[in-house]
């Protein structure tokens, strides 16, 4: 973990601002809290969100250190100086497979890894790959229910699913739980929906989309304070809908090109002068009064 | 001109125009067929066949797809298509390429371990 520590301090530091967003994004190299983030207000927390790990991949040309990059990564959450008041994964978890067996094995074992981080509150999220094949049975019997919210320091979390439908698709029963559940709460209400695939038509034929998106985030839209945290992407990504921020997380099994940027899809090799490039995790500082969130970018870099 | 003279003339054009007619119908129908291209797709985990497709623009084309196996879905989002594909039931996808270029189309239903690999890509000419 040393090794680890000095590798990443002497990575660049950004700091870059969305205007008009009231979010901070810090591009981190160093798995300690940004100093800024030390003098925490009274009332604001964090969390660490993770995503798409595809425990079970493997290819030597994509990531050759697939069975320790999750590993290091529990690792550097348990090195933070200050521990998160929970951590999120926010699907994908586990590598596809079409083997019913297999898939609980892979499920099993991604839930022994991740039992060794020190937070206790950890919230899971299927992707399309753990919970498509079989609308979710699976994922179920290991991590809960597919769609959720609880409340945390007076922030309202949704994990919203939209992946256990192979069409990609929220559903209008879900819709209308979230539909009822919004009218619960006050309009300005602090909101963060946690989701696997982009609300929005990021890029659908890169399959990065959600066929009925637009009805979740007219739902949204009607109240003053809902972020969007999500994965799927596999890089990290900001994007407005109206005053409602999306961000992208990266993965923590192998990278994927912007959006649009080649013709098609395809996983970004190893770079091996720059083992684990693209691949980390965020820490979500949330200042509840101001209803803003500031976002920390970790890498996950060390030797295999 | 006797009547008999006239008479023949008579059914020599209306032999020649029916003769015509039935030439311009045939040419019509070869025309239909001309304009409308049909591509017939199949659909399984996980591939299309044929996956690389050219047509010609401006000539309506139709899109059989069926699929082989399960449930998959066919977008093509630079002509704002897309369809559930079922088993044992022929989607029909209807348009006229109005562009030239090479578009990718995909699978955007989840279907198994090689989804990601469904696509395909169609080209359009002049």
């Amino acid at each position: 973990m040393k090794d680890l520590l000095k590798h990443d301090l002497m990575k660049r530091r950004d700091l870059l601002k969305l205007a008009g967003v009231g979010v901070a994004v810090f591009v981190s190299g160093t798995p300690i809290r940004a100093a800024g983030s030390q003098q925490k207000k009274n009332d604001s927390f964090y969390f660490v969100q993770l995503s798409d790990t595809h425990w079970g991949f493997t290819g030597p040309n994509i990531n050759p250190d697939s069975q320790g990059t999750l590993k290091k990564a529990v690792a550097a959450v348990n090195a933070l100086d200050e521990q998160p008041d929970f951590v999120v994964f926010t699907g994908d978890l586990t590598q596809t497979t079409d083997d019913r067996k297999i898939r609980r094995d892979r499920m099993a074992e991604f839930r022994d890894i991740v039992t060794q981080l020190k937070v206790k509150t950890v919230r899971f999220m299927p992707g399309e790959h753990d919970a498509s094949l079989d609308r979710g049975e699976a994922y179920q019997e290991f991590f809960g229910d597919l769609h959720y919210t609880f409340d945390h320091n007076g922030v309202h979390f949704i994990a919203l699913d939209n992946v256990s439908d192979p069409t990609a698709a929220v559903g209008d029963k879900q819709l209308q739980w979230l539909q009822a559940d919004l009218k619960q709460m006050k309009t300005d209400a602090r909101v963060v929906v946690l989701t696997h695939r982009p609300l929005f038509d990021l890029a659908p034929d890169w399959d990065w989309a959600t066929r009925d998106g637009d009805a979740v985030i007219d739902t949204l839209l009607k109240h003053p304070n809902v972020t969007v945290l999500y994965g799927h992407i596999h890089q990290e990504h900001h994007h407005m809908t109206g005053h409602i921020a999306h961000h992208a997380a990266r993965s923590l099994m192998w990278a994927l090109p912007e959006p649009g940027s080649v013709p098609k899809k395809a996983q970004i090799p190893w770079n091996v002068s720059e083992p684990y490039k693209g691949l980390g995790f965020r820490n979500v500082e949330a200042e509840v009064a101001e209803a803003r969130y500031k976002i920390e970018e970790f890498s996950v870099a060390g030797r295999s | 001109m006797n009547m008999k003279k006239l008479v023949a003339y008579v059914r020599v054009a209306v032999s020649a125009g029916l003769l015509l007619e039935l030439m311009t119908m045939n040419s019509a129908a070869q025309d239909s067929r001309r304009i409308e291209q049909v591509i017939r797709i199949s659909a399984s985990s996980f591939e299309f066949k044929p996956s690389e497709i050219t047509v010609k623009k401006g000539i309506p084309v139709t899109l059989e797809i069926v699929s082989q196996d399960h449930h998959h879905g066919f977008r093509l989002s630079e002509f704002h298509l897309r369809a559930d594909i079922q088993p044992g039931v022929t989607q029909k996808i209807r348009f006229v390429p109005d562009k030239t270029g090479t578009f990718n189309f995909l699978c955007d239903v989840f279907c198994g371990e090689g989804h990601e690999e469904m696509s395909g890509t169609l080209a359009v000419v002049e």
